[in-house]
């Protein structure tokens, strides 16, 4: 297992634990001030808002999943600490990102999808800690692919900043994760 | 029972793109093709790209993709698909799949999967022989 050291080098693991936070609060909160109260989504027009709440739904329904995702990781008696501080605060992220994403569908005018009763999991094939962090890294991975095909789709561009300031955060956790398991946590250069 | 000829469909089929999948393509020159063949050892790199909504064998955000090659759009019982895939007359072989991953939501305008597509011709090769290789592999049998 190894990690960032960030700065403080007497307590790295609580230096992290410090930046991620500060930083997801950063995102979050741009992303909530770029959406809640901004009239201008009410005011699009109804192909283009009809559109966006689509594209935002799908998101949603991801988020949704991703949130059950780590509630299985966090039960499944795998995760030690701090890694399962890790995941706990990585589900954190998704809960915010799908509010933010419900009320903005709502703000669109649309109907906001629900978590589903039931989500199907491998989890036949997560024995270990490593294991878990796999299928969330790829999970994380995926996210960051699914929102970087939809932030050029958007009609309002405030909502395509909000889906990049969400992105940046999937990549993080992505990249994070990926270091938890020994691997290059930036393997590239590029996101596709 | 099932069939010889609809076993041979759904289970030669894929077997027989995964192998050959290629597309073929306008060259620069009038009158010739370029030949685009998969790999889908490389597609199951790109493959992670849509592991968000989508896995193989379950449905999630996005429906499953085993059994995906020679399927009616919007036809996996149970799936909750927008009306505009259920519409759209699609049946997924090499050819539709290109152009839908190309651009899904030019090709199925109100599609739910709200996804820019990719751009590259190699890499949807790549993605299209993934897939069909996916289905004869033990993931995808019942």
């Amino acid at each position: 297992m190894s990690f960032l050291i960030l700065g403080n080098a007497s307590n790295p693991l609580a230096a992290r634990r410090a930046f991620l936070g500060k930083s997801g609060l950063v995102l979050s909160g741009t992303a909530v001030a770029l959406l809640a109260g901004n009239d201008a989504l009410a005011a699009q027009s109804g192909k283009s808002r009809e559109g966006d709440a689509r594209i935002l739904n799908a998101a949603l329904s991801a988020e949704l999943e991703a949130i059950a995702a780590y509630q299985v990781g966090a039960e499944s008696g795998l995760l030690q600490k701090p890694v399962l501080d890790l995941a706990v605060m990585f589900q954190g992220h998704h809960k915010e990102h799908a509010d933010l994403l419900a009320k903005t569908i709502a703000k669109l005018g649309g109907k906001a999808v629900s978590a589903k009763d039931k989500y199907v999991f491998p989890v036949e094939t997560l024995k270990t800690q490593a294991d878990v962090l796999r299928f969330a890294a790829g999970l994380e991975k995926g996210a960051v692919s699914a929102y970087l095909g939809a932030v050029p789709l958007f009609g309002n561009r405030d909502l395509a900043k909000a889906a990049a300031s969400i992105l940046g955060d999937e990549a993080m956790h992505w990249a994070i994760l990926r270091n938890a398991l020994g691997e290059s946590p930036v393997p590239s250069a590029f996101m596709s | 029972m099932m069939g010889w000829s609809v076993m041979r469909t759904q289970v030669l089929l894929p077997l027989v793109i995964a192998l050959t999948a290629t597309l073929f393509v306008a060259g620069s020159a009038a009158g010739t093709a370029t030949v685009i063949r998969g790999d889908a050892k490389a597609g199951e790199a790109i493959y992670s790209r849509c592991v968000a909504c989508h896995s193989l064998a379950q449905d999630r955000t996005g429906p499953r993709h085993c059994g995906v090659i020679g399927r009616r759009a919007g036809s996996v019982s149970g799936f909750g698909y927008s009306d505009a895939m259920k519409r759209s007359k699609l049946v997924w072989n090499v050819k539709t799949l290109d152009r839908f991953i190309q651009n899904p939501m030019r090709t199925v305008p109100g599609t739910a999967m709200g996804y820019a597509g990719i751009a590259d011709q190699q890499e949807r090769a790549d993605l299209i022989a993934y897939l069909a290789q996916a289905n004869s592999s033990a993931v995808c049998r019942p």
